[in-house]
Parts: C-alpha cells; sequence; structure tokens
C-alpha cells in the first residue's frame, strides 16, 4: 500500500475560506462578502508510525483542517494524498476505501456512539461495512477489537449509557480501530476526560501506536497533552502552521513568538514556576 | 472590614443529599472547609466530586431536589442557611459574586451589556439610572475592558468569550463582595485568556481585599492562583493543605494519584516506554453508593482491609496540612521527585 519508507501522509498548501453572513446594509450595497481563512496554506507529512500533535487556540484551524483531510469539509485548493492516492480527487467506491484508511474520533463520546447500539453492533457494523476480515465471525470479531483498546469482551453487549466518558471514548477508538486504518484522527479525544482517565487513553494511543504501527493525529488545545504522546507538534494559529517540529525540540526552544505566548501562559501545576500573561 | 473575629466563610460538617428522606443519595459528605478574609482557596477534584455542589450551597443555589442535609454554612459569623428570603437576597447581592463556567449562557443574550449591569447595579446598591450608567463604565473599566463606554452597547455575541467573562467578573463584583466564588472560570477559554482572567483575579482581591473561592478540574490553575487547596474525591474532601505543600508532598494516595496523572510540558521528548502517567484504575464511587471507610479504597495501592471500616476523618499531617488516609503511607517518606 504505501511506499517503502515514504510518508503515510502528504498535505500540501491546503486551504479553506468559510464567506461570513453579510448584514442587510452588506447585501444592498452588494460589497465582496468578506473572507474567513480557517485553513491558510497548510503544508505537512505524517510518516507511519508517528504521532503528530496538531495545537493552536480556539479558531486557529486546528479542526477545520482535520476534517479538511478526511473530507467531512471540502478544501478549497491543496492536495491530500494518502499512501501516494489522491484523497481530493477520489470519489465513490475509491473514496470509501481512502476513508476506511484514515479514521478520526471526536471529542465528545457521548454525542459519537449510537445511544440505540450495543457497543458490540457499533463495531461490528463498521467491520461489516468495509468487509473486514473475521468480521463474518460477529463476536470474535468485536472481540478482537475491544482487546485492541484494553476492553474486556463483555462490553460488547452493554450500550453507551452503561459506560463512563473514559470507556466510551475507549469503544470509539474501538470503532475506528475495526476497519484498520493507517491514520489515526484524534480531535480532541481526551479533552472532555478527567485527568486520572485522560492519562490511561494518552497511554493507549501510544501503545497503538507501538503494537499496530497506526500513525495518529493528535489535536488538542492543551500543550501538555501533546507533550505527553507526539513525536512532533505543529503550532496552528489563524490557519498557518507557524511552527512544526519535534515535540521537544518545539517546547523546549520555541521559535514563533505565538508558541512562546502558549507556552508561556500554560498553567504549572507547580506553584512556584508561574505563568506569564502575554497580551 | 471584617466585624468578628473567625474566619469569613466556614463550612462545617456540610452533606448535601438528592434523593427523597428515606433513601437520600448523598453527593456531599461532611465536608468543612474555611476562608479567611482576603484569602484565595481552591477546591480541585474530577467530575462528580461534589466541589461545584459544595461552593453552590454557599449561595444557597443548589437545585431541588438537592439540599442541604447535615451542617451549617456561616458567613462572617452569620448563618446562611437561617436566612430568611430578604436577608438571602441581600447577602446574595451583597456579600457574595459567584462567576460560572459558562460565560455564554450567564448572560442575557437579547440585553445589552450595560443594561444588565446598570440593572444590577439599580437593584443591588439602589443607584439612580444617571449613577449606574457611569458607575457601569467604571466597572467594565475595571476588568480591563478597552473603551467601557462602546462596550456597554455591546450585546453578549458581538464579544469573545474572555471578554464576556470579564463582564461576568464584573457583575459579580459589582457591589463589591467580599467574597467571589468562581466555579469553573476559564475552563472554557484559551489558555492565553485563561492566564488573563486569573491574574485579573489576582488583581481585584489586591484592589478590593476580597476572598475567592475558586473551584476548577484543572491543579494548574489552582497551582498559579490559591493560597491553599482543598482536594475533593466521592464528595469527601480528602486532604487539605497550602498548594506548595500539597504539590510537593501530597499526604493522601489519592491527591499523589491526581498529581501524577496532569500532563506535564516537560514530558515532551522523554522516552515513552520508561514510566508511561499510570492514572487511576477503576472508577468513581457512584452517587447512592455506600462506603462506610475510606471512598478511595477500592482504588487505592496502599488500602489495608480496616480502610473499609474506618469513617473518613482529615488528620493533621503538618502544619496547616491534613489527609483523610487512615494510612498515611506518606506520612515518613521523601517529597515527590
Amino acid at each position: 500500500m504505501t511506499q517503502q519508507g515514504g510518508p503515510v501522509l502528504e498535505v500540501a498548501g491546503v486551504t479553506k475560506e468559510f464567506s461570513l453572513r453579510q448584514t442587510v446594509g452588506e447585501r444592498l450595497s452588494r460589497s465582496e462578502p468578506t473572507v474567513h481563512r480557517a485553513v491558510d496554506d497548510v503544508s505537512f507529512t505524517l510518516q507511519p508510525g508517528e504521532i503528530l500533535g496538531l495545537a493552536g487556540g480556539s479558531g486557529s484551524g486546528k479542526t477545520t483542517l482535520a476534517r479538511c483531510l478526511i473530507r467531512l469539509v471540502e478544501p478549497d485548493t491543496g492536495t491530500v494524498r494518502l499512501g501516494g492516492a489522491d484523497m481530493l480527487a477520489a470519489s465513490g467506491a475509491e473514496l470509501r476505501e481512502l476513508r476506511r484508511r484514515m479514521q478520526m474520533v471526536f471529542q465528545d463520546p457521548y454525542a459519537s456512539l449510537n445511544p440505540r447500539m450495543t457497543v458490540g453492533q457499533a463495531i461490528l457494523e463498521a467491520g461489516r461495512v468495509h468487509r473486514r476480515p473475521g468480521s463474518e465471525d460477529g463476536e470474535r470479531f468485536v472481540a478482537g477489537v475491544l482487546e485492541r483498546v484494553h476492553l474486556s469482551p463483555s462490553f460488547a453487549d452493554r450500550r453507551p449509557r452503561d459506560l463512563s466518558g473514559g470507556q466510551r471514548q475507549r469503544v470509539a477508538v474501538a470503532r475506528a480501530l475495526a476497519v484498520d486504518p493507517e491514520v489515526l484522527i484524534a480531535d480532541e479525544a481526551v479533552s472532555a476526560l478527567d485527568v486520572s482517565v485522560q492519562a490511561q487513553l494518552l497511554k493507549l494511543f501510544v501503545d497503538l501506536r507501538d503494537q499496530l504501527g497506526v500513525a495518529i493525529i493528535f489535536v488538542a488545545h492543551q500543550l501538555a497533552v501533546i507533550a505527553e504522546v507526539a513525536d512532533r507538534v505543529a503550532v496552528m494559529h489563524e490557519g498557518r502552521i507557524v511552527e512544526l517540529g519535534e515535540t521537544a525540540t518545539v517546547f523546549g526552544a520555541p521559535r514563533d513568538a505565538y508558541t512562546k505566548a502558549l507556552l508561556a501562559a500554560h498553567p504549572r501545576p507547580n506553584p512556584r514556576t508561574k505563568q506569564e500573561v502575554r497580551t | 472590614m471584617s466585624t468578628t473575629v473567625g474566619p469569613l466563610l466556614s463550612i462545617a460538617d456540610v452533606s448535601i443529599a438528592f434523593g427523597n428522606e428515606h433513601e437520600p443519595l448523598c453527593a456531599v459528605r461532611s465536608v468543612s472547609l474555611e476562608v479567611e478574609a482576603g484569602e484565595v482557596v481552591g477546591l480541585v477534584g474530577e467530575s462528580g466530586s461534589g466541589k461545584s455542589l459544595t461552593c453552590r450551597s454557599v449561595m444557597r443555589l443548589v437545585a431541588q431536589p438537592g439540599r442541604v442535609s447535615n451542617g451549617s454554612i456561616q458567613f462572617d459569623g452569620r448563618d446562611v442557611l437561617a436566612m430568611s428570603p430578604a436577608e438571602l437576597r441581600a447577602f446574595r447581592a451583597g456579600d457574595v459574586g459567584m462567576i460560572y463556567q459558562d460565560p455564554f449562557s450567564s448572560l442575557n443574550p437579547v440585553y445589552r451589556i450595560g443594561d444588565q449591569l446598570v440593572e444590577t447595579l439599580r437593584a443591588n446598591r439602589g443607584l439612580r439610572k444617571a449613577e449606574a450608567r457611569s458607575e457601569a463604565a467604571m466597572l467594565l473599566e475595571r476588568v480591563g475592558i478597552p473603551d467601557p463606554q462602546r462596550r456597554l452597547l455591546s450585546y453578549p455575541h458581538e464579544l469573545s468569550g474572555g471578554m464576556r467573562q470579564r463582564v461576568m467578573i464584573a457583575l459579580a463584583t459589582a457591589s463589591r463582595p467580599r467574597l467571589l466564588i468562581a466555579d469553573e472560570p476559564t475552563t472554557a477559554l484559551d489558555v492565553t485568556t485563561q492566564a488573563q482572567i486569573l491574574e485579573l483575579l489576582l488583581e481585584m482581591r489586591e484592589q478590593l481585599g476580597m476572598a475567592i473561592l475558586l473551584v476548577s478540574h484543572d491543579f494548574g490553575v489552582i497551582a498559579q492562583v490559591c493560597d491553599r487547596v482543598a482536594v475533593m474525591y466521592g464528595g469527601h474532601i480528602v486532604e487539605t493543605g497550602a498548594v506548595g505543600a500539597i504539590y510537593d508532598n501530597p499526604q493522601h494516595p489519592y491527591t499523589r494519584a491526581l498529581l501524577e496523572s496532569v500532563p506535564e510540558l516537560e514530558a515532551a521528548g522523554r522516552d515513552r516506554s520508561e514510566q508511561p502517567r499510570p492514572g487511576i484504575p477503576g472508577r468513581p464511587p457512584e452517587l447512592g453508593e455506600e462506603l462506610p471507610g475510606c471512598v478511595f479504597a477500592p482504588r487505592c495501592g496502599y488500602a489495608r482491609p480496616t480502610c473499609r471500616e474506618v469513617p473518613m476523618t482529615l488528620v493533621p499531617v503538618g502544619p496547616a496540612q491534613a489527609s483523610a488516609c487512615p494510612v498515611q503511607p506518606f506520612r515518613q517518606q521523601e517529597a515527590r521527585a
């Protein structure tokens, strides 16, 4: 599938603009609609088995970028190549297959699972839609997928309402893994969880990378969370990637002013390391 | 400023229950907490630990069918739970201010910022319209909102999240309260905005000499602004002490596990196989789950059989530090590395 040694995902020049709603006066005067460039000429590559953190404040464009990659939002220009295949030119069965190879986990595990389906049904549906090998034997397939996220097979019969937030998020990850993706996009996947549960989920993402070799784009507004898991980090501000590099390098010696401000404002649990306020 | 000696706020042995008289479901159990005048006290804990309910009980804002089923709350020597409706109104209007997590739903979307401030000032401080108007501009200026005269005419949706939270702080401190209760005030904001709002809260404390009770799930936020902290778990306060002492040398296994779960920037580039953050196995107790002994015992690595029998009480473990752990496994140990 992927050329040996090459990146699993190549993103080049991706741009997405939204036109803002006009006021009555603007519409009467037939002025040009104001355009908000949510994602502005973004390029990066992702290696197999790599975790790339995508950081930035709210409105920086990180979620829009993540959505552009699997075409939940159609980018205006640019290219997205998954294992060499052009994601933006694909349609029909080809696009479906590409989307299988790049899966997304969302922030809110309460909204991303169907409340009327059991955990087993949700996982099996994903596997059967994409005709995954082994999905003929439902019970074994589900048990195998649950094991990857460290849940016991007994969870198959439970419904989302019986699960805690952390367990729901594991199920959401399991559902994404059920179709053997090469790339996993986790959009604020641990942001809604308590820290004690968050720590377990972060470990799970690192385990998935190590054991399955899946590459992960880890979107988070919390820099410390990215510090815990990411090999490289891209910092976004006003739609652009303002800094990209090894996590330790970027966090240890940030070069961009916005990255510096984000790091300085980060609340430190050690009361003797005070945050700085920059305006 | 205080008319009596003793703490400004004293929560003693407070329990908050849901459900009916015969089968009460206790969400907060025998919580005691004191806030001195001008002090910033943090209440930290994970979701469902009872921290929000505890601070809401101070304003008597626990929603039905929840109720304070036991204990007493004293503000400056006055019994809050015994206040008549008129006294309670005056107490909420003048003595205590409160800000919430969501600055998006705390303001009325169909009224201008200025009208909401003026309404509050006229009702709470009995100002006349013109006076209230200039006072409102002054309040906005005090919370760092540029061009306050123009901002008075803005609707809430025209302001950013940080600006809205500043307006909320202006509203809550309009009558110069002696205590501000801030329930997750920065959780919905970006880190850069968060730092500004926390800075503003500390400035307001300096200027007005008010005490702050700050609720947060984020120990980082607590560490940055609080003098003292109380750690809540499963409806109980499991440990209290100075922020520095708790960070260096937590004396309750839950506090230690919580601190060790907090992600840190310093983790960048660390060998992942080396020491992954363990998190805390298991799950917190559910509402209505009756545990006779320590609430944390089922998840605790240091638990002994007696832990499930001995009722929880805070025991002094150092100067101004108290822990509810009967085992005290860290008592003779060194501070955290």
